[in-house]
Parts: structure tokens; sequence; C-alpha cells
């Protein structure tokens, strides 16, 4: 998989098959999973919370738990759909080997009868590995971070 | 139809002694009557004073489903008003937050009026002349709160003309914002984060008394704190942790340390949760910050306050107050079945950067709503709220520890698992709402 395009349509297939060991595989060791509270205005992780903010310790704790049957909240489980658009190349770096991709996407989340839909966009930032691709960051920018929101169990 | 209004022997009824009737978490007649007298005859947060920092700084908050302002004023006062134009009812501001400047102006008509809602100017002025509006409501600018009280600068409102004052009210459980507070060496604390806020589809009760419940997180909880242990499985007892760590793994402590944690209650419903000790007690220690307390309150003051780590502090009917780490949640009722919750971080001033990350680490693992422990308390909430509809018990149990000692006492302190907290709550739940009510012919 040469086109970085083609990993992040990849990467969210693999969420929306509920195959989260094969989805956390993607990210470097350094790697995190970030949501800011203030979506795309937000600068940086730490002067203002994040709806989340994960490394790879606390993505493997998140993917344990979705598998241990008492995991109360997933009876009935929930279920995910990423509707993407294309992803755009925001930044290309040769000597980093990083790219920057904008996608912007609906995600709805499924749970027994109800139906939570959420927008924005997916940032990710890609590192070449001898293998293809690996994740540095995947940054989600929620239209409506800051308001209201019930329950997202999976991972947008 | 009505059952309760005006009822109230119906509606004290509904609170026995060892358990409550299931319409408090049901009835949306019960909800109403709850936005018209329990939350207008207690002491409800607001918000806090740092949100409003320069003169003409507000924020925009319903209470109890009144719209309301919060204003700094040029004098450096707190200001509560009724978010509505006392021409047509327009809101006034509908932004969450903001500066209006040195007046507000109604985007309506342009009625304008001063920080303090006194009236300033309106147009067309000669049309008013030989009319009634300087005598009537609507000529006397924007109402105001009148029982404001804003404490180290956490500030509360009560609706209601009568009740009992903020000090009455709270008694002892203002210690919890006093450890609070004291906790920065200069005594001063900023909101700070952002405010991270759920929808949970149930009683507002019910996720209060589940701030005071220390039976629930070795079942509910079982899954996060499985796959914490397992994932921190052969780490020595002494090896440094990651903040995420270090907080999620004390919620799969077994029943013994939660009932010798401790609980106290007060009077009016409020409680504290951990006295002796809690899930936030080992978090590690840092000597300069300690230093710094020392400097500032003496080295006995100090250790007291540092020593002081309760689970939840709960400023019934709405605010459950977290010295450490610095974070408060506060919890408003949308609708019966309908609650929002709010998790705010604190900066203390003089105090390191360290417990800001902790308390929006703390507030990001266990309340946000993407949180790797809240989903299972969540669902099991939402569970209750509509397993309550099933027929063959309309009760709900509060019998745990049980005392007849305990209806004639106000303040009690007793082990952590007893329900006595939660059967405060409701006592206090059963005093508000017919405080005030009118009886029925």
């Amino acid at each position: 998989m040469n086109d970085p395009r083609d990993f992040v349509a990849h990467e969210a297939a693999l969420l929306d098959e509920r195959r989260f060991d094969d989805w956390l595989a993607l990210f470097a060791e350094d790697g995190h999973y970030w949501v800011p509270l203030l979506g795309a205005a937000q600068v940086d992780p730490f002067s203002h919370n994040s709806l989340a903010y994960e490394d790879r310790l606390l993505l493997q704790l998140r993917v344990d738990r979705l598998k241990n049957p008492r995991a109360h909240s997933q009876h009935p489980a929930s279920h995910s759909q990423h509707v993407l658009q294309p992803s755009r190349i925001a930044q290309e770096g040769a000597a980093s080997g990083e790219v920057l991709l904008h996608t912007p996407f609906i995600y709805i989340e499924a749970r027994g009868d109800n139906q939570t839909q959420l927008s924005g966009t997916a940032r990710h930032r890609l590192v070449r590995t001898p293998t293809g691709w690996s994740i540095r960051q995947k940054r989600i920018d929620l239209l409506n971070a800051a308001r209201a929101l019930p329950a997202i169990q999976l991972f947008i | 139809m009505t059952t309760y209004r005006n009822r109230p022997d119906l509606v004290a009824a509904l609170v026995q002694d060892d358990r409550v009737h299931r319409d408090l978490y049901l009835s949306e007649e019960l909800f109403a009557l709850e936005q018209a007298h329990l939350f207008a005859n207690t002491w409800v947060f607001l918000g806090h004073a740092s949100q409003v920092p320069a003169s003409g700084d507000f924020i925009t908050q319903d209470i109890a489903g009144r719209p309301l302002l919060m204003v700094r004023q040029p004098d450096g006062a707190v200001h509560v008003l009724y978010n509505r134009c006392a021409h047509k009812g327009t809101q006034l501001l509908t932004d969450e937050s903001g500066n209006t400047g040195r007046f507000f102006r109604c985007p309506y008509h342009a009625w304008t009026y001063k920080l303090d809602g006194a009236p300033l100017a309106i147009p067309l002025k000669n049309g008013y002349e030989g009319t009634q509006l300087k005598a009537c409501e609507s000529g006397q600018g924007l109402a105001s709160v009148k029982h404001v009280k804003v404490y180290r600068d956490f500030v509360f409102v009560r609706l209601s003309e009568q009740g009992p004052s903020f000090e009455d009210y709270c008694g002892e459980v203002l210690g919890a914002i006093d450890n609070m507070v004291d906790r920065s060496p200069e005594g001063q604390l900023t909101v700070g984060g952002g405010v991270l806020r759920n929808i949970v589809h149930c009683n507002w009760k019910m996720y209060l008394e589940n701030i005071n419940d220390t039976v629930h997180p070795m079942s509910t909880h079982e899954s996060a704190t499985q796959a914490a242990e397992a994932l921190w499985q052969g780490h020595a007892p002494t090896d440094p942790k990651p903040m995420a760590m270090e907080q999620i793994l004390p919620f799969g402590s077994g029943y013994e340390f939660f009932d010798n944690m401790g609980g106290r209650v007060f009077a009016n419903g409020h409680s504290v949760l951990g006295v002796n000790f809690s899930i936030h007690s080992n978090y590690a220690q840092l000597p300069e910050y300690e230093a710094a307390m020392r400097a500032a309150h003496g080295e006995t003051r100090a250790t007291e306050i540092l020593q002081r780590s309760p689970q939840n502090s709960v400023f019934y009917p709405s605010l459950s107050v977290k010295g450490s780490p610095q974070a408060i949640r506060v919890i408003r009722p949308l609708a019966a079945n309908r609650t929002l919750i709010e998790a705010w971080s604190f900066r203390a001033a003089g105090a390191p950067a360290l417990l800001f990350e902790r308390a929006m680490s703390y507030n990001r693992l266990v309340f946000s709503p993407m949180s790797v422990v809240a989903h299972d308390d969540v669902h099991l909430f939402e569970s209750i709220q509509q397993g309550l509809r099933a027929g063959g018990n309309e009760w709900v149990s509060l019998h745990r520890n049980f005392d007849a000692a305990e209806l004639t006492q106000s303040t009690i302190t007793t082990n952590g698992t007893n329900e006595l907290l939660m059967r405060n709550q409701f006592r206090a739940w059963a005093k508000s709402m017919v405080a005030g009510m009118e009886v029925a012919p």
C-alpha cells in the first residue's frame, strides 16, 4: 500500500470490521490517538483538555477492555461506520518521511436501537516504514467537540 | 393527570426510611415539581468566578429551566441576572460566554441596561410618556437573582425568596471547597482546559446516588480494571506508574478498601465519601509543591490539607467536588430521563503544572464521553432507567446498614459502603420538595 490515501481508507475499514488488534498494530510505538475538546481550534493536548488523548498503552487497554465479556456497555455490542470524503495530502516531508492527510468524515456509531452521528475531519500524521505506513498521530477534529455528547464507545 | 402537585403528603411518602419509590426516577410530573421546588429551595452551583475575570464578562447558564446570566460588574462584584429582556422576554445573550462591554443591549428592540440590570435607554422614549411603564416590572430593568453567594469563587444561587442562608444550608461540607482551594499555595483556583459534557439518559438522582456508591466499582468496572491490571502485570509496586495507570488501577480495589474509606453525612443531603482515604490518596508525592504548601500554610495545616483527599464531596443537589485531583462534576437535570453531566478541571495558583495535568487526565479517563471507565456506568444507569419500568416491585432498596438511630441525627460518620449516604440524599429531597408546597384544597 504505497498511496497514503489508501492507508487511511484501510485504517477506517479495520475499525468498522471491529479488527481492533490489527488496527492498533498500525500505530507507531510513539503513536497517539487524539480527539481535542476544541476541535480544529486546539493547539496542543496539554493546555486544554481532550475527549481522548491516548498513547499505545491506553489504546491497548481500550482494545483489551472491549474483548472482556464483562464490558457491560457492549451488551449489545457497538458497531461503527466511517463515511470518508477523499483524503487530501496537506503536507509531505521528503526528509522526515512524514505525510499529513486531511479526511473529512461522517461517523456513525450504532448500538441496539440507538445511533450517534458525528462529523469532522481526521488528520493522520503518517510515517513511512519498510513495510508501508504507520500512524504517528490520528487527530479527530469534531464539528462540535465541546458540546454535550452521548457515550462514544469505539474509535472515531 | 396530576398526582403530586400540591400533595406534599404523597411526595413525602415516596421516600421511606430504607427505600424509595420508582416514581422518583420516572415521573415527568415530579421532574417539573423538582424544577419548581427542589432546585429553587436549595443552593445550586451556578459557575466559578474565574469564568468572568473582567468587567462585562458573562456566562449564560440554565438552572432548573430558568435562563440566567452571571456577569462581572465594574466594581469587581459578580451578579446573577435572569436572562430575559424586561420588554418582551428576549434572551439578552445566547453565547455561552463572552464580554458584553459596558452595558447589555437587547437584539430585538435595542432596550439597554447597565451591567447590574438597571434600565439605561429605550428607543422612541416619547412613546412611553403618560404610560404606566415606569411603575410596571417591565420598566424596572432586568430582574436579578437576589440570593447569590460567591464562596471562595464558587458561585451558588437560591432562586426562592424564602429559605436557609448559604452557610446554614451547606454547613460543614464547605470544608471540601476550602480543601480544594487551600491546595493552591496562593489560595486561588481558575477553571482550565474546558468542560467535558456528557448526555446520560437517566434520572439525575441516579447519577448523584452513584457518586456515593462504593459497592459498584468491583463489578461495574471489572472490564476496565482487569485490562489495566493485566497490562501493568510484572511491574514492581514501587515502579513509577504512568499517570493513567495511577488513576485507573485503584478502581479495582476490593470491598474492604471501599468500606474502610469511611463516609460522613450532613444535614440537607450533603456528604463526604472517603473520610479516611480514597482512590486518590496514593498519587505520587511532589516535594517542591509540598514545600510551597508548608511555606504558605505552616507545617501542621499543610499536612492536614494534603492528607485529606476524599473520593467525593457532595453539595446536594448538584455539585460533586474532588480536592485531589482538582476536579468537580456538575449535574444539570434536563428531563426525568435525561441529565447533563459536566466535568471541570482547575488550575491552582502557585502549584506545579502536574496538578492541572492530573485534573485533566482524570476527567478525560473517567468522565469524558470517550472515557475508558464510564461507559459501563452509563450503560448501567440507562439500564436502570428502563428496568424500573418493570412491574413486580415499585421500590428501590436502600437498606444496607440501615439503623433507626440515624433518623434523629444530622451528622453521622460511618463505613464507606453504608447506603446511609444515599438515604440522606433522599430525605433531603423530600424536605426540599415539600417546603413551601401548597396543599390542595
